[in-house]
This record gives C-alpha cells, sequence and structure tokens, in this order.
C-alpha cells in the first residue's frame, strides 16, 4: 500500500479495521441492492452519496448516480422546473467535490464532474475556482489539467488567456512541467491557427527562449525547462521535407556492368534475373520520412522507361507507406549491338504534388537529380556458384586503395557532398541565428556551473548547427563540432553512468556522422578484398569495425555500399541498413544482437549473398526487445499475412522459429555464419538450411542441401 | 541482495484470495476481479500455478458476468470495458537500438532523488477492467469457454474518432484503447473494430516531449505511455512512434523515464520484498499488496531474473500464455 508503513497491526487496531469493514460492507450490500432494484429515491441517494465518500473508486455507484439523475430529470415535478433542475445536479456537483476531497486522483469522480457539466450545467468561475483549489493543493495533477482544458473548451476560454495562467505557474514554480506542458499545445494551437500577434513564429519563438531560460539559468539542474527549450529548437529545425541523397547520386556516371574501378560484380544487384534487361535500383533518401512516393510525385525521365508504370516501394523495417527512403528499379533493355549505349536519366519531384512527411511539413521544393548510365555490350559471364569460393573476414583479407584511385572513385560514384538538389536556396537565417544564440547561452551556462542537461543540451545545439548548415548549402566539410560534440559526450558518460548506454548511442551516431561527412576519414575506413580472383565481393569495401559502435546513422551517406564490415561492435540491432539496396555482403560478428529479429531490416535486401552473426547473443535473453519491432504474427498488421501465407513447412514448425522464419525465408543466401550464439545448435541449422536454398557455406562448412 | 521468496510470495497470494473481510478487502471489492489476475498471473510468472483451485477460480469469473454480456469487477457490479491500466511503473531499461525500447516495455521508471534509488511510484486508480481480465484468467489457466457474446459490445464503444469509451456512460481514455485492442486480439476479433481508426486516435494522443496522454493534449504519463505503445505493438503500428533522437530521446533522457541501472532495480525490487510474509509493496518497508507483487515479480521477468518466466510486453502475460492464444501454440 503506497506510503504506509509494513507492520503488524495492533488488537485495537485490527478491531476497529473489522468495524469500518463491516460498516462499508454493509454500505455496499445496501447500495448494490438498491441499484439492482432501480430505486433512486432521496433516502436511496443518500446510501450512495455516503458510499462514494468513502470510496470514490467505487465505480458502479457513478454509473447509478448518472441513472438516477437521468430519472429524476424525468419526474413531472422536475419537467421545466428550473429550480429543482438546479438542485438535482448542484447535488452532483457537491457529491463529487467531496468525493475528489478523498482522493482527487479519482477518475470515477472527475467524469462524473464532465458529464453534469455537459448538460450545460455549473458556471465557468464556479469551475476555475475549484480548479485552483487542487491545482494548488497538487500542481502537477494531471486529472486537473485535463479537466481544466475540458472547461476551457466548453466554456470557449481564448487560448491567449491559458497561456497566461501557465505564465502565472510556472513563475509559481519553474519546475511545473504540467504548466510547460499546457504551454506547448498551446502555443502549437495558437501559432497553427496564426492567431493575431502569434505570427509569424519567429518573433514568437525569439521570445519563449529567452523565457525559458530565466528558468534553467535559476535552476540548470531542473529538466522541465530544459524539456520545453528541447521543444523549440524542434521548431527551429524543423524545415522542409528535402531530398538528401539518392543512388544514384546526381551528377555520376555509372556502368553496366561496372567497370574495373567499381569491382567484378557478378553478384552485383545490377544483373537481373531476367536475359535481355539490367536492372538498376534508383533509391530517394528524403530529410524526414515521408508517404506516397509513387508515380504520379515522381518522374522518371529516360528513354526506354515509362515513369508512370514505375513501382515505389518504401524502404521501412516494417514495410509500411512511410520511410525515408524509397525505392524503385530501372530496367534497361540488354543492348547486343557493339557499341556502348548511354542513357541519361532525369528524376524530378515536383512541388507540391501530395508528398508529405509524418511531422506534417510538406516537400517544399521541386528537385532533381540527373545521372547517366552506361550499357556496355559485353555481360559478365555467369558465375557457377557452385565453384564460389568462401568469403574471409578476416584483416589479412583486406588492403587499402591507393588514395588517388579512392577519391577519384568516391568524388563520381559515392559522391560523398550533399546532393544540392533543391533549386531555391531557402532562407534560414533566422533558425542559424537563433541557434547560434542558444549555443552561446549554454556556453555561458556551463562556464559557472557542471550541469549534464545543459552538456547535452549543448551537444544537441552543436549538431543542430551543423544540420542547419548543411541545407543552406554554406557548409565547409572540414568545419564541423563533431569533436566537441563526441566530446561531451564522453563527460557526459563519466559524470551521469546511470544514462551510459543513451549516451554511447548518441556517441555512435555522431561518430558514423563524422567518418562519413569527412572524405579523409572515409577513406581510411575503405579497403580492398585482396582476393580478387572472387568474383562475388567487391573491391570497396567499407570497414567500420572496433568502433564501439551501440548504433549506426547517416545511412543516407551510404547507399552506395556493396561490402559492410560492421564487426566487433556494440550493436543491438541493424535498424538503417534496409535502405543499403546494394549491400552484397555484411559482417556484424561480435556484435550484442539479442535475437533473430533484431535482424528484420536485412529482409528487404534482395541482394546479400553473404552474412556473418556469429558471436551474437542471439537466443541468449528470455526476453526479446524486439518483438514488436518486426513484422509478425503477433501483431494484427502482419498476422493475417501470416495465416495466408503458404508455406512448405508445416504451420507448427513456422510457429515454433516465427522469429528465424520471418528473417530468413526472403533472403537468397550463400554463405552464413552463425556459430557462437546460444541458438546454434544443429536443429536451427537444419531449419536455415532449409529455409536458404541456396545456401552454400553454413558456418564455414559446405551446407548438405 | 536477497534472493525473490517465491514460497513466501505464493502463501501471502493464496491468503489474500481467501482474505474478504478485512478493511482492505472491503474497500479493494470493486476490482476482486483485477485482484484475481494480478495473483495469478504472478503465480504463473513464478511456475506456481498450479497452486490454485481452478474450477473455484472459474465459477467465481463466470459470476462476476453481467446479463449484458459484460463483466464487473466483482460480482454484481456494473460491468466497465477498461479500467485503469496505469503501471505507473516499475522496469526498463533495455535496446539502445531502439529508443522506444523504454516504452516497448510496460514498466518505466522514475528516479526518486530523496531516496537516491529507484522507486515505484504510487497509483492510486484500480479499478482495472474486466473483460479482458476475465479472458486472460481463463486462458491463463488453459480453458478456452470464453463466451463470444459480449464482442459486439466492445465494438458499440468505439466513437467515431476512433477512440474507446469505458462504457455506456462515455468516459473516454486512451487506456480504453489498449483495454479493448487486446481483449479483442486475444480473442481473434480485432477486425470486429475499425483498427485504423483507433491507431489514428491513439497518435493524436501524442505530446511534443514524444510521451502519450490519456487524451489528445494531455500531459504524457508513463501509463499511458505503456498503454498507448503496447496498444501501437499489438496493432503493428509501432513504426508511427516517433523515435527520432531528437524527440523521444530527450523522454528517455530526464529523469522521468529512462534508459536504468538493471541491477539497481532488480535489487530495489528485492528489497521490497515482505521477507516474513511474503509479497512485495511499492517500496522497502511499506505494506505489501497484491498488484505490487505482481509488478515486482513482472519487473524481475522483464529484467531476466532467473527462474521467472518470461512476460510479453505488451499483452503483460506471460510469453508461453500469448503464444497459445496467438500462434495457436
Amino acid at each position: 500500500m503506497h506510503g504506509r508503513p509494513r507492520k503488524a497491526p495492533t488488537t485495537e487496531e485490527q478491531e476497529a479495521s473489522a468495524i469500518k469493514a463491516s460498516k462499508l460492507r454493509s454500505l455496499q450490500s445496501q447500495f448494490l441492492q438498491l441499484h439492482h432494484n432501480k430505486i433512486y429515491t432521496k433516502e436511496a441517494l443518500d446510501v450512495s452519496a455516503k458510499l462514494l465518500e468513502s470510496n470514490p473508486e467505487y465505480y458502479t455507484a457513478w454509473n447509478y448516480r448518472k441513472l438516477a439523475v437521468q430519472h429524476n430529470l424525468n419526474l413531472p415535478e422536475a419537467d421545466n422546473n428550473e429550480e429543482s433542475i438546479k438542485s438535482i445536479l448542484d447535488e452532483e456537483l457537491r457529491l463529487v467535490e467531496n468525493a475528489l476531497k478523498r482522493n482527487f486522483k479519482s477518475y470515477g469522480a472527475w467524469h462524473h464532474r464532465k458529464w453534469v457539466l455537459s448538460k450545460g450545467h455549473s458556471s465557468t468561475d464556479k469551475e476555475l475556482l475549484l480548479l485552483d483549489k487542487f491545482q494548488k493543493a497538487d500542481a502537477r495533477n494531471f486529472h486537473a489539467w485535463n479537466y481544466r482544458r475540458f472547461v476551457t473548451a466548453l466554456k470557449n476560454i481564448p487560448d491567449e488567456k491559458e497561456l497566461e495562467y501557465t505564465t502565472e505557474r510556472i513563475y509559481d514554480n519553474f519546475s511545473n512541467y504540467s504548466a510547460w506542458h499546457n504551454r506547448s499545445v498551446l502555443l502549437s494551437h495558437l501559432l497553427k491557427e496564426k492567431a493575431k500577434g502569434y505570427s509569424p513564429k519567429d518573433n514568437v519563438f525569439t521570445e519563449e527562449y529567452e523565457f525559458v531560460r530565466n528558468a534553467f539559468f535559476t535552476d540548470p539542474d531542473d529538466q522541465s525547462g530544459w524539456f520545453y527549450h528541447l521543444w523549440l529548437l524542434d521548431q527551429t529545425v524543423k524545415l522542409e521535407t528535402l531530398l538528401v541523397s539518392s543512388w544514384p547520386p546526381h551528377g555520376c556516371n555509372l556502368s553496366l556492368p561496372m567497370d574495373g574501378s567499381f569491382g567484378d560484380c557478378s553478384f552485383s544487384p545490377f544483373t537481373s534475373r531476367q536475359s535481355n534487361t539490367r536492372t538498376l535500383p534508383l533509391i530517394l533518401y528524403f530529410s524526414e520520412v515521408v508517404e506516397n512516393i509513387c508515380s504520379s510525385t515522381v518522374e522518371v525521365e529516360c528513354e526506354n522507361i515509362v515513369s508512370n508504370e514505375l513501382v515505389w516501394r518504401s524502404l521501412s523495417g516494417d514495410e509500411t507507406a512511410s520511410a525515408h527512403a524509397w525505392l524503385t528499379y530501372l530496367n534497361f533493355p540488354e543492348e547486343h549491338a557493339n557499341s556502348l549505349k548511354v542513357y541519361q536519366v532525369k528524376v524530378s519531384l515536383a512541388r507540391s504534388q501530395g508528398i508529405f512527411s509524418s511531422t506534417g511539413v510538406h516537400h517544399g521544393n521541386s528537385s532533381h537529380i540527373a545521372f547517366t548510365v552506361s550499357i556496355s555490350p559485353h555481360r559478365s559471364e555467369h558465375v557457377d556458384l557452385k565453384n564460389e569460393e568462401k568469403i574471409s573476414w578476416s584483416d589479412e583479407s583486406f588492403c587499402t586503395h591507393e588514395a588517388q584511385f579512392l577519391e577519384s572513385v568516391l568524388a563520381n560514384l559515392f559522391h560523398i557532398e550533399r546532393t544540392k538538389v533543391d533549386e531555391k536556396v531557402v532562407d534560414y537565417q533566422w533558425n542559424v541565428t537563433t541557434v547560434d544564440n542558444e549555443i552561446a547561452h549554454c556556453r555561458e551556462l556551463l562556464a559557472t556551473t557542471n550541469c549534464k542537461i545543459g552538456k547535452l543540451t549543448l551537444a544537441r545545439l552543436l549538431m543542430a548547427h551543423d544540420t542547419l548548415m548543411s541545407y543552406t548549402g554554406t557548409s565547409h566539410r572540414n568545419f564541423s563540432h563533431h569533436t566537441e560534440v563526441l566530446q561531451l559526450y564522453d563527460d557526459l558518460k563519466k559524470m551521469d553512468p546511470a544514462h551510459f548506454h543513451y549516451y554511447q548511442d548518441e556517441y555512435s551516431l555522431v561518430l558514423l556522422k563524422q567518418i562519413i561527412s569527412n572524405q579523409e576519414l572515409l577513406l581510411k575506413h575503405c579497403c580492398k578484398y585482396k582476393d580478387p580472383s572472387s568474383p562475388k565481393i567487391n573491391n570497396f569495401c567499407l570497414r567500420l569495425n572496433d568502433l564501439s559502435l551501440s548504433r549506426i546513422g547517416s545511412m543516407e551517406k551510404l547507399l552506395w555500399v556493396q561490402v559492410l564490415d560492421l564487426s566487433n561492435n556494440q550493436l543491438q540491432s541493424l535498424e538503417g541498413l534496409e535502405v543499403m539496396q546494394l549491400l552484397s555482403c555484411l559482417n556484424v560478428s561480435h556484435n550484442k544482437l539479442c535475437s533473430f529479429t533484431a535482424l528484420e531490416p536485412l529482409r528487404l535486401l534482395r541482394s546479400l549473398k553473404v552474412l556473418d552473426i556469429s558471436y551474437n547473443e542471439i537466443g541468449a535473453h528470455s526476453i526479446d526487445t524486439r518483438r514488436y519491432l518486426c513484422s509478425s504474427p503477433l501483431n494484427h498488421k502482419s498476422g493475417g499475412d501470416w495465416k495466408a501465407e503458404e508455406s512448405e513447412m508445416p504451420w507448427a514448425e513456422v510457429a515454433d522459429n516465427w522469429e528465424a522464419y520471418t528473417i530468413f525465408k526472403d533472403l537468397s543466401l550463400i554463405q552464413l555464419d552463425v556459430i557462437g550464439n546460444a541458438v546454434s545448435d544443429e536443429k536451427i541449422k537444419l531449419l536455415l538450411i532449409k529455409l536458404l536454398p541456396l545456401l552454400k557455406w553454413l558456418d564455414g562448412e559446405v551446407a548438405d542441401n | 541482495m536477497g534472493e525473490l521468496m517465491v514460497e513466501k510470495h505464493v502463501k501471502y497470494i493464496l491468503a489474500v484470495e481467501k482474505r474478504k473481510d478485512d478493511f482492505e478487502s472491503v474497500v479493494m471489492e470493486h476490482l476482486r476481479l483485477n485482484g484475481a489476475y494480478w495473483g495469478l498471473t504472478t503465480l504463473d510468472i513464478m511456475g506456481k500455478l498450479a497452486a490454485v483451485e481452478q474450477d473455484e477460480v472459474i465459477s467465481w469469473v463466470m459470476q462476476c458476468q453481467h446479463e449484458s454480456g459484460g463483466f464487473g469487477g466483482n460480482i454484481g457490479h456494473d460491468p466497465h470495458v477498461p479500467c485503469t491500466f496505469l503501471f505507473d511503473l516499475c522496469i526498463t531499461s533495455m535496446n539502445s537500438a531502439a529508443m522506444l525500447a523504454f516504452t516497448h516495455f510496460p514498466i518505466l521508471t522514475s528516479q526518486n532523488k530523496k531516496h537516491g534509488q529507484t522507486s515505484i511510484k504510487s497509483t492510486h486508480h484500480k479499478r482495472w477492467h474486466s473483460r479482458h481480465w476475465q479472458c486472460v484468467l481463463l486462458r491463463n489457466l488453459g480453458v478456452a469457454v470464453v463466451s463470444l457474446t459480449f464482442q459486439p459490445d466492445i465494438a458499440a464503444l468505439q466513437n467515431e474518432d476512433g477512440s474507446f469509451s469505458g462504457d455506456i456512460w462515455g468516459e473516454v481514455d486512451a487506456r480504453f484503447s489498449y483495454i479493448a485492442i487486446l481483449s479483442l486480439a486475444l480473442m481473434h476479433q480485432l477486425d470486429k473494430v475499425d483498427v485504423g481508426k483507433a491507431v489514428k486516435y491513439i497518435l493524436s494522443c501524442k505530446n511534443v516531449d514524444g510521451g502519450f496522454g490519456c487524451t489528445p493534449g494531455a500531459e504524457s504519463h508513463a501509463g499511458q505511455i505503456f498503454c498507448c505503445v503496447a496498444a501501437l505493438a499489438i496493432t503493428g503500428s509501432l513504426h508511427h512512434v516517433c523515435y527520432s533522437w531528437w524527440v523521444l530521446s530527450s523522454l528517455i533522457m530526464i529523469d522521468r523515464v529512462h534508459w536504468i541501472d538493471k541491477g539497481k532495480l532488480v535489487k530495489f525490487i528485492l528489497d521490497c520484498q515482505d521477507k516474513e510474509n511474503g509479497g512485495i509493496s511499492d517500496r522497502p518497508d511499506d505494506a505489501v499488496d497484491v498488484f505490487h507483487t505482481y509488478f515486482g515479480v513482472a519487473g524481475l521477468s522483464l529484467l531476466e531474473y532467473p527462474g521467472m518466466k518470461p512476460i510479453d510486453p505488451a499483452y503483460a502475460l506471460p510469453v508461453d500464455v500469448v503464444n497459445r492464444v496467438i500462434l495457436g501454440r
């Protein structure tokens, strides 16, 4: 029991409790009898009132009171008699007030009051007075705040007035999170309505920044104000949805099949299963999750391609209608002539034609990307799978490229600079100035106090600054705040070890951003596979192993990756990898993947051939933290498909191993390593062999199909 | 750190079940069905379900059914779909890769600055839903005798905007959405309601801090976050939960809801045990009760404490029960 000490009751206490219990018991039975017999006399009402005053949680009694009110309002003496209607309803309000005195968190009591008020009874003043009493007694009582919003809506009290009320409450106490919350709700509403004095939003936000600054300069360790500050910052950096990158990138010249510099791509996704066409995936990556990418919102201009026949699909783990990245396939006819055929491809996103983001910010600018695709007359010979050698991930298998070669490749094909696709330069001056201003204030605060949430805010502000600069197209790639931000997260990990894992996640994301946005650093992580005779592996490998990464990000800049080594990190999931549509070889061994469901993003990688998930923690935990983040028979949306799906395996076997089944059934791996996981016994190996008919190597040995 | 006193807790739960005449039992009378759920689930997680007389429980549960088909919190009480599902707390850190992992688990934490340790915040709302738990009870006991006559009326409680009312009196709350969705899913009847609209309503309860309140515009609350995220999980709509670093991470960051220290929390729960008479309380040295006993044991299950059956984070039932009901295994 809350707040009640644990001790054996004395005899007197036991007796007193027994008397109280028997009184309440008799009240309850009297009440239930009256309720079941539909008796609504004054005496009967008194019984229910007594019961509710001593136990407001007895919900059946509130229901009874409503029946009684309806019954009594319909009696002839109440008919059109203002006096008696008023007295019936007043009695209910009085009872609610008494019940709330006993327990002001009683849902039933508050709802009963709303119900009475909806009958057009009671005055605004009276309700606000009552609320004031409860809100003073407990400033954070969310029932009272909810009721306040109900009353103000019912009585048409303007938002501006309520905003003043939150100002007062915040001045009373800076740490009143409920008041800050209501302020964000009211302000969002006023801004949306463009109410007088609340447009443009720039001025309003400048004032709000100043207001909240008072709070955290007064008490830097109180988090309510910081929270509000974070919302303001979010609003400040929220821009129009932009197309941030694509594959192939804007301005690149691509050859199909690839020339030597790009490696032999017999296994690359560029070769389609159909013999008379060559297929190229086209990927668009947006700054927000967007919906409605289809042939009517995206136009592709290219000889031999009919734009409105293209089918776009979202690249989200759960295959829903919204995602950062979208995919379609371009098919080029096979040329039999002896000459090289070059196609010019132009992709345009039309303005305001229905692309919208989940945050409600519409895609603002018309953008386009253009690239060329060369189809050479020679098609590389079909490689016989049977003669494939294993891919080895050992360090000895890789060597570095010559820097010059790498740079030229990166410049052309991987195109690490942000695709400048928007024709119109939007003025972000206010946003940049505001963020800079906040950075200065934050530094000022941190000069005098070592406050963890201040440090965290500074880290976020610096990243926001970099993001804004990259959007304005004026960022200089050698000038970024990554090093400082990494240092801040390092400090935070030490200062606040309880949140270590959170900081580590943020650290990982910034570290990756730093590596990927800096060409010199990136080159250090790009390698060549030593054995040139292996046609399976591309010459160009990205090795991000041994970096203590607990999360992966910056995927928009990694759309080109075909061979990726993420081994020896701290990854618990592969979220984000679903956009790497060119990926053919992946090593995530020696990480912290806890279940097969953590591999969900790989389901969308149709070109994946080689996968190493050895030495993780798959099967080692009783609680699967990814259970509801993947398509499973457990959730309603995909549950139906599961039942309908035709499987060669008996349902019992599918149901018992649905995690492995859901991940591997659509993959066409030829090499897989699962050794070193709790789950990797003979039974699961047999299942994997059954699910992966093309599998040639399992745990380094020939898979016997 | 001590260990979990399984036998004592079994004894305590059985004693509570028999006790009907002291003041506490009388005050809680309207949610006795909930008490049964808490007690039985706790026993099941500890692998001790056999300790109860199942015929007796089933026959009592069936008496809670109202003539309209719905269930009340006890014999003779009005039917009410869902009631307070406020797990004001308990547990869990976990999967840092998914920002929403914290919401992925029923039980959330708050840091008690005064005591310097993770504590269990109070819940004052104990009207639990009935129908769901009734169904659950029977499933728990492996008896599929749920009368399906009351399904249409859960569906009828869905409002035009997709929300659900608790009963015919119209109180609307996202908790009710969770319980309605959960109940229907357990009965394979989710297609009886408009799931798309239900999801839309839940999403309209989302706030700028990334959390969820009980109605649109209402302040975020750990219990509501659980209800809303669990409902989204069951309907396969979790992708709607924004877990961009920008918004949700902040919620995780502040000391109300965050990654927590697993070991510390296990210790705290064990410290809340009444080592003499069994039962677990909201904090060390407070009086024990059956719902905190449930929260504690369910929490230990999520924290992978040895010997506990795993509990499903969305259904708040043992995983084997969910698998049996949903997968037919």
